[in-house]
Order: structure tokens, then sequence, then C-alpha cells
């Protein structure tokens, strides 16, 4: 199988973008569309050129680092799956696929198609956490916890962090993923004590970082953990219980 | 129950070494608390010194990695008050690859009446690894998983729960009882994101400074011998530059990328750990290698990833290849009387859930004898169609569904209606960093963690016992042993930038990089990672003998010759570059690979992976107990060129609780 790749390239943070052309021979369709560009630098480098830079690691689905914008589209044609999964059957033998990183004003290129997520994690460390020490846990069956509950805790902690639903989004809006991680914590008793604090000070990092939500529903199309649309209602909800507990608190 | 002391300490002999350029070395004292096995981790808590409350903010301690160990370590340090560097090449800290184990974490909690206890699961675990673990080690696994589930219950890990909202379990290979928590398929991911929230967590205090896209090449080492810092490669910057402190802890993960084709996420690597031994820490037991049996044969040689699928699909699915070699019938069309359900016949009592080294074996006899199955004949069945009958889909689904997912988008086939293909990969190192009892390497200042080191799983690690070792590693030991290692030094003064052994450092690693980017050659790195792959896998595998690892040995070394003569990488070095950060990964694993096959050809016995065909009755493995019952403790010496030289000092392993019988899981 034969493709040509278009290739986005900028050589460092501060540096302009261009797009260069190559064509990848003997390619199977089994392949991931990571395996392409695998097979195109190991051509580049022997070619005498720098290799593209392209981000994976487990190539399992599970890390989440390996987003790319694949034909204008976060990860690729298939929808709801990791590039690492994307496999070369979507294409014809002979087509053009462009490859360009992660598209969001709050992740910016630091070199070809790799992107820095960090303010994504700027998020989690305001306050997607539990503040309980190494050793004072108390036992885990102590709060029954029905298997229901942690179903529905698991189906938003399943969240791998590719950043996929901020670049699908319009309006480069983060709603999916802090909603999923305010839905997981709230869900679960053991983590509910904080979840008034936590809900504020996420919901604020969010906001200076991300654009706002306007239920356009893209995020939840190429999710490859398909977190359901309904968590980016737990960042209102979560706010507005939030604000009432302020409120309780100003008057009493 | 008595206690029978072995003597075997007394009077040890260790058998000379057949191997080329291999010295005789020292025995090795593996600070073991004397006595009782059972008490030893209570007794050694106690005799730890500590750093008081007010002191702990002078000490600063470098952790490598961010993984579970890595995090742990890093959080559980911070929360008592130490200044403490983390460090991890990745993006962000949750992307480790403890995130890819999917089936579970084990613990002894014992609460149901199976039968299960903190003694069983000792005894599961060091028979388990064939007896090359150390025992006390094996009970403070047992101990602390308790407090290891509750916490990463707290940390709001979603575990499997009953519908009356108690924990719930499932079984793993290699045992008999219930003991495996979990999260669906997920079990990693859910462990490692909470992880790193801790690690966050401990960011947001100001406690932890955080460094991402950074890789550690070297180590600054004072003059009294002390690892007192790391020299780290921004990898956007490509700038060179030293972190110091008070200590430094190892939790980099293992090294079973070094087959190319394995479970292990491609930018695994060994470098942290190998730098480390080249300036003197020593490895142990680096053949001990895990192939998992349950991995996806790669559909193209160009493929490095075999993705894995949890040992926990052998709860239900049934193994097996057709009776007659060749016969390439859909399986649907064979029928039961054609069919040879090898794991239930030749291992009734654990049936198909025996441990990953007699599955992958097992396999392996089957494929070489030309039953295997699948277009290359190079895998086996797994069928879940009586499960379907038994269960019925809504349940498997249940049990296994993102696994099934992920087995259909791999392979376009549906597990539901068609029997899944397995194979052996390379998965889990057992082999590692040497560290004593309190996980200190031989170098004061440096410490292991998790699967960087060698600890608990002897040379077969049992399935789940890898999320808990990195937990207890990281959240309960390497808290305690560090402050004490720390409360030794206090009012030490620190180094400097300036100092010579920092600027030392420095330049080294800025020589490696330089030497790399300087070979003239013209192929990528990853072409001869995928040749030392297909040396390592015809050599030194799941069967190993000593023509194929002396070939294999032989073969390592032409390769990294040639590697430093034809490497091509292209660019400066300054700035982002995924091909020198390949090339040096890479460079590290050619001198690690001519180590695996050396110690393999060292060790003149079968136990657990290590499987030599020299050493084997019927097909079982013929353990050597009367002269290796010892860990192989491996110290490189410098060489020029050609094959190194190494020095093999022996750490005598004494079993108190456990008898040392021939593993038998018939």
């Amino acid at each position: 199988m034969k493709l040509t790749l278009e290739v986005y390239r900028q050589a460092s943070p501060d540096a302009a973008g261009h797009f260069e052309s190559h064509q990848v021979d003997g390619l199977d369709p089994t392949m991931s569309i990571l395996d392409a560009l695998d097979t195109l630098n190991d051509q580049l480098v022997r070619d005498g050129k720098e290799a593209v830079a392209f981000e994976s690691d487990c190539r399992e689905g599970i890390c989440g680092v390996c987003g790319l914008t694949v034909n204008s589209r976060p990860h690729g044609p298939t929808p709801n799956m990791t590039a690492c999964h994307q496999r070369l059957m979507s294409f014809h033998d002979g087509d053009t696929v462009r490859l360009e990183p992660l598209r969001s004003a709050a992740f910016p290129v630091q070199r070809d198609l790799i992107v820095a997520r960090d303010h994504l994690d700027d998020v989690v460390q305001s306050g997607a956490w539990v503040s309980i020490d190494a050793g004072t846990a108390p036992d885990a069956d102590t709060v029954l916890t029905t298997a229901e509950v942690s179903e529905r805790a698991l189906t938003f902690a399943a969240c791998i962090g590719c950043g996929a639903c901020v670049a699908a989004c319009p309006n480069g809006s983060a709603q999916l993923f802090v909603g999923a991680k305010l839905a997981h914590l709230a869900t679960l008793p053991i983590s509910q004590p904080e979840a008034r604090k936590r809900a504020r000070t996420m919901v604020a990092v969010a906001d200076a970082n991300f654009g706002p939500c306007s239920l356009h529903g893209e995020c939840a199309k190429v999710c490859p953990q398909s977190i359901p649309l309904a968590a980016v209602a737990a960042v209102p909800k979560e706010r507005i219980r939030a604000l009432r507990t302020d409120a309780h608190s100003a008057n009493g | 129950m008595t206690i029978q002391q072995q003597t075997t300490t007394l009077g040890f002999v260790v058998p000379t070494s057949r191997v080329v350029g291999v010295s005789p070395g020292q025995i090795v004292d593996g600070h073991i608390p004397e006595g009782d096995p059972r008490t030893a981790w209570e007794r050694r808590r106690a005799d730890y010194k500590l750093v008081s409350t007010g002191n702990r903010r002078k000490f600063t301690v470098i952790v490598v990695g961010t993984g579970l160990a890595g995090s742990g370590a890093a959080a559980s340090l911070a929360e008592l008050g130490f200044n403490v560097v983390a460090i991890t090449y990745h993006d962000a800290a949750r992307r480790a690859h403890s995130v890819a184990a999917q089936g579970g974490i084990n613990a002894a909690r014992g609460r149901k009446v199976d039968g299960d206890s903190i003694r069983r699961f000792v005894v599961d675990t060091i028979k388990g690894g064939d007896f090359r673990a150390r025992e006390a080690d094996a009970y403070r696994l047992a101990q602390e998983s308790i407090r290891v589930i509750d916490h990463m219950n707290a940390l709001a890990v979603p575990f499997g729960r009953e519908y009356g909202g108690t924990l719930a379990t499932r079984s793993f290979g290699g045992v008999q009882v219930s003991r495996t928590y979990y999260s669906r398929g997920q079990t990693g991911q859910q462990l490692q994101v909470a992880g790193a929230q801790a690690l966050l967590r401990q960011v947001n205090t100001g406690r932890v400074a955080l460094h991402n896209r950074t890789e550690v090449l070297d180590y600054v080492i004072d003059d009294a011998g002390e690892v007192r810092g790391v020299v780290v490669r921004d990898l956007v910057t490509g700038v060179i530059a030293p972190i110091l402190g008070d200590a430094v802890v190892l939790a980099t993960g293992g090294y079973g990328s070094i087959f190319h084709k394995s479970t292990l996420a491609v930018s695994s690597n060994a470098s942290a750990a190998w730098r480390a031994h080249q300036r003197g820490a020593w490895f142990a037991n680096p053949s001990f290698i895990q192939f998992h049996p349950t991995a996806l044969p790669a559909p193209t040689p160009e493929q490095a990833k075999t993705t894995l699928m949890s040992e926990s699909l052998r709860n239900d699915g049934r193994i097996w290849v057709p009776r007659t070699a060749g016969d390439d019938r859909d399986p649907g069309q064979i029928p039961e009387a054609e069919r040879d359900y090898y794991l239930e016949r030749m291992y009734p009592a654990f049936g198909n859930l025996t441990p990953r080294d007699i599955a992958s074996r097992a396999a392996t006899a089957q494929i070489s004898a030309g039953r295997g199955v699948g277009p290359q004949h190079d895998s086996v069945y797994l069928d879940f169609a009586d499960a379907m009958d038994r269960l019925g889909h809504d349940e498997l689904e249940r049990r296994y569904g993102n696994l099934f997912e992920m087995y259909a988008h791999a392979t376009g086939e549906d597990p539901y209606s068609t029997p899944m293909r397995i194979a052996p990969a390379a998965h889990f190192t057992m082999g590692g960093l040497w560290s004593d009892y309190d996980l200190r390497s031989n170098l004061p200042g440096l410490f292991t963690a998790g699967e960087s080191g060698w600890g608990y799983h002897g040379a077969n690690r049992l399935g789940a016992n890898s999320l808990l070792s990195a937990c207890v590693d990281g959240w309960f030991t390497i808290p305690n042993s560090v402050a004490d290692h720390l409360a030794r030094r206090l009012g030490r003064t620190p180094l400097t930038p300036g100092d010579p052994c920092v600027a030392a450092a420095v330049e080294r690693a800025q020589q490696r990089t330089a030497a790399l980017l300087a070979v003239p050659g013209s192929t990528p790195p990853r072409e001869f990672h995928r040749r030392l792959g297909v040396i390592l896998y015809r050599g030194c595998s799941v069967e190993r003998s000593q023509q194929s690892l002396t070939t294999a040995r032989d073969e390592v070394v032409e390769l990294r010759e040639e590697f430093w003569k034809d490497l091509r990488i292209n660019g400066t070095g300054h700035g982002l570059s995924i091909t020198l950060e390949q090339a040096g990964r890479v460079a590290d694993f050619l001198d690690l690979a001519e180590l695996l096959c050396v110690d393999a050809l060292d060790r003149e016995e079968s136990c657990g992976a290590h499987f030599r065909v020299e050493h084997s009755k019927d097909g079982e493995a013929v353990r050597d107990d009367d002269n290796w019952s010892f860990v192989s403790v491996w110290e490189s010496n410098p060489t020029e060129s050609g094959p190194r030289q190494f020095t093999r000092h022996a750490e005598p392993l004494d079993f108190a609780t456990v008898h040392m019988t021939t593993r038998s899981y018939a």
C-alpha cells in the first residue's frame, strides 16, 4: 500500500510551520497511522533528513499520548478511537493523508506533531485529588459502594487525558475532560467530602485556560473512551452545588 | 509453626562461571532482618532512623519515573514534608506504562473463606518465582498489600464491587484463591491516574517540583561514592544540566522492550537503570524475563507493539490447539475430539490458570511442534465458546467488554464468536538493579522501586503482583528507608553545580550525546533495535540453550559494533529529536543485551522463566538448589570494545517458612 503523507513541520515552539509532502511505499492496511509515521521516519533518516517529531507510547489506546490530527479530524477517521488504533485500511491505496498536531490555542506546538497539553494537568493539579495521605486511609470495605455506583464512576474515570475533546471543540473547551473528572470524583463516596472546593478550583482553572462549552457535542464524537456527553453537564452541576454551599456558608 | 533456618549462608559455595569474560565476585549481604521473616518488616521499621518533621524540608529527594512506584514514592515523601524533584520523560506524569496494566492488583486481605492468608500469599509468590526471590521481601509485599488497597481506594480508584457494596475479586494464574482486585480491564490506568493525581496534589503544595519531558542521562557521584544527583536532558530544548539532591530513587520500570516486539510502550527503556549500572550499581538476575502468554501476535514484522490481553481472560477462556500439526481448518470446523486443551490436560489442578512461565513454555512447545494456528502458525487459541454457553454474552461483556473490544480493534475479529489468537511476548522483567531489603542499591544514596528493581518475583512473577509491588515500594517502603538514609546525613554540606564531581557528570552526558550524533552512518536506530529483538527472541527467550545463547552473545557484540559505525540520527541535538532519544536507548539496550545472554549462559539450571533446555526433564524445568540458590549480582568491568567483561557476585537465598520443593501445578 502506498500513501502520500502531507505532514506539518515546525522546528521549534517559536518557529513558523509549513507542510511537507512525502510518499511512503510498502505499507500494510493493518498498520496504524503511527506505524506509517515510523516508516516515513526511517525513510527520512536514511535520506539524511530529520525525523518527524510525533508522540506515542503504549500503542494500545490507554496512555493517551498519541494525539494528532488526521485529515482535519483529531485521532483519525474512525470515531472514538486513538490514533494508535486507527488502521490504514480506512484509506485507499494512493490516498493523500494530511497529518497535523492537535489544533487548539491551549495546546502550543513543541515540534512538528507534538503539542504541550500541560493545561489539562493544570486543571487536575488544582483539585482532582483526594487529601488522604499514605497509610491514613480507612478500610476500603467500610464505606459500602455498590457495583452500580462504582461502574458509573468508572465510566467517567476512563478518560485517558488525550485532549482530543479540546481539539475537536470549535470553542477549544475542555468541558468533557473537566466534567469527566468532576463526575468521577463526585460519584464515589470516598471523594465527596472535597467535592465543593474541587469544583470551584478546577472550573476556575479550566475557564482561565480553555474556551467555554456551547454544547456542540464534537468532543464526544472523538473521545477514544466514549465518555458520555452527559459529562459536560457535571461542570455546571458541580459548580452550582459549590455555589449553593458558599451561599449557605455566607449566611450561616 | 517452627522455623527451620537453613544454613546455606555458612559455607556457601558459588559455582565457578564457565562463561568467557566472567570473574568470580563476592558474597553479597541483602541486609535482611535476622530471624523470623514474618516479623522482619515490623522489626526493621522500628529500627529505621527518623527525620523530625521540622528537619524534613532540609532534604531533597530526586525520584526518577512517575509510574505507580515513582508517583507513590514522590507523593508519600512530599506528604511527609520532604522536598521532592520528580522527573519523567513523558509529557505528563499520568502516561507512565503502569497505565497499561489491565487485570488487577493482588492483596492478601484474606476476607473470604477460601483459605487465603498472608502465609498463603507468600507461599504462592515464592513458589511462583521458583524460589529465587527473598522470602522476607515477599512477607512485606503481603503485609503491606492490605494498606495498598485501602489507600488506592481512598484515592478514588473505582474498584470492582459486589452488588452488596464490598470489594470484588477475581482469580489470576498460579493461585487457587481469589485475591485480585480490579477496575474492569483498566486497573493499571485507574491506579496510575490516582497516583499521578496524588503527585500533582503535592506539586500544588509546592513540595514537589515536577520535570516533564526530561530524561536522566547520568548520575552525580561525590568523592565518597555517594549518589547526590542526576544529569538530565530537557527533551524540548536539548539542554543538559544537573539536578542535585540528597538521595535518588529510580522507579523507571522494566526493560522488556529490549526485545523490540514486546507488550511495553515504545518509549519504555532501560537507560536510567543501565547508566546507573555503568556508574557501578549492580544488576540482579538480568535474564529473568517474563514472556506473557496472552499477547496478540504482531501482524507485520515492522510493528514493535504486541498488544497484551489480560491474564484475567484465562479465568473463563480455554486454551487449545488442533491435535494435528498444520490443521488449517477454521476453528469452528475442528471438532472437540480433534482439539488439545493442553494446559487442562498437563496441569489439571490449575488448568488454564497455570503461572505465566509455564503457560508460555507450553504454548511455545505447541507452536514449535507445528500445531500453532493463524496465518503464520505462531499462536494458540483462547476460546470463549464454553463461557458464552455458561455465562451468556452480557456477563462476558461485563467482565471483559473492553478487552474484547481492544482485541476486535487490533485484529478485526469478534472474540464472542471466534476464538482469540494469542502468543507469548516479552513482558515483565523480574531482574533489575540490585537492591537490598531496604531497596538500597550498592551505591549509597541510590534506591530502586518497582519493576526497575529486582525484588519479590524471583524467576517468575505472578499476575497482579506487579502493580502491587510498585505500590508497596513507592507508598510504603521508600518513605521509610529513604528517611533512614537522610537521617544519617543531617547537616551535610550540599553539592553545588560548580563542584568537580558535578561538572564531570555533566561532561560525561554531553560527550555521550555528542558521540551518538557524530556516528557517520546511514541506518536509523529503530532498525538496530529491530535486529536486536530478532537476535534475542532467537537466542534468549522462552527457551535458551548454551548454543543459542553463545550465538546470541556474539551477534549482539557484532551488532553493537555496527551500531557505533553505521548509526544515523541527523540534526544537532539542540531541541527536540525523537531519533536522538531512540538512539541513546538502543545504545544502552545493546550493552544490556550482552549481559542478558551472559547471565542466562552462566546460570546452569532452569528456574521459572529461565528455561535452559539442557536442564529439563520431560519438558519440565530442573532447578538446582544445591548450586544455584542465589541471586546473580552483576558488575560490568570497563572494556574498550568487543565482548564485555563482568564480575558475578552472589546473594544467597534462604527460606525459613516456605519449603523448597519442585514446583508442580499438575
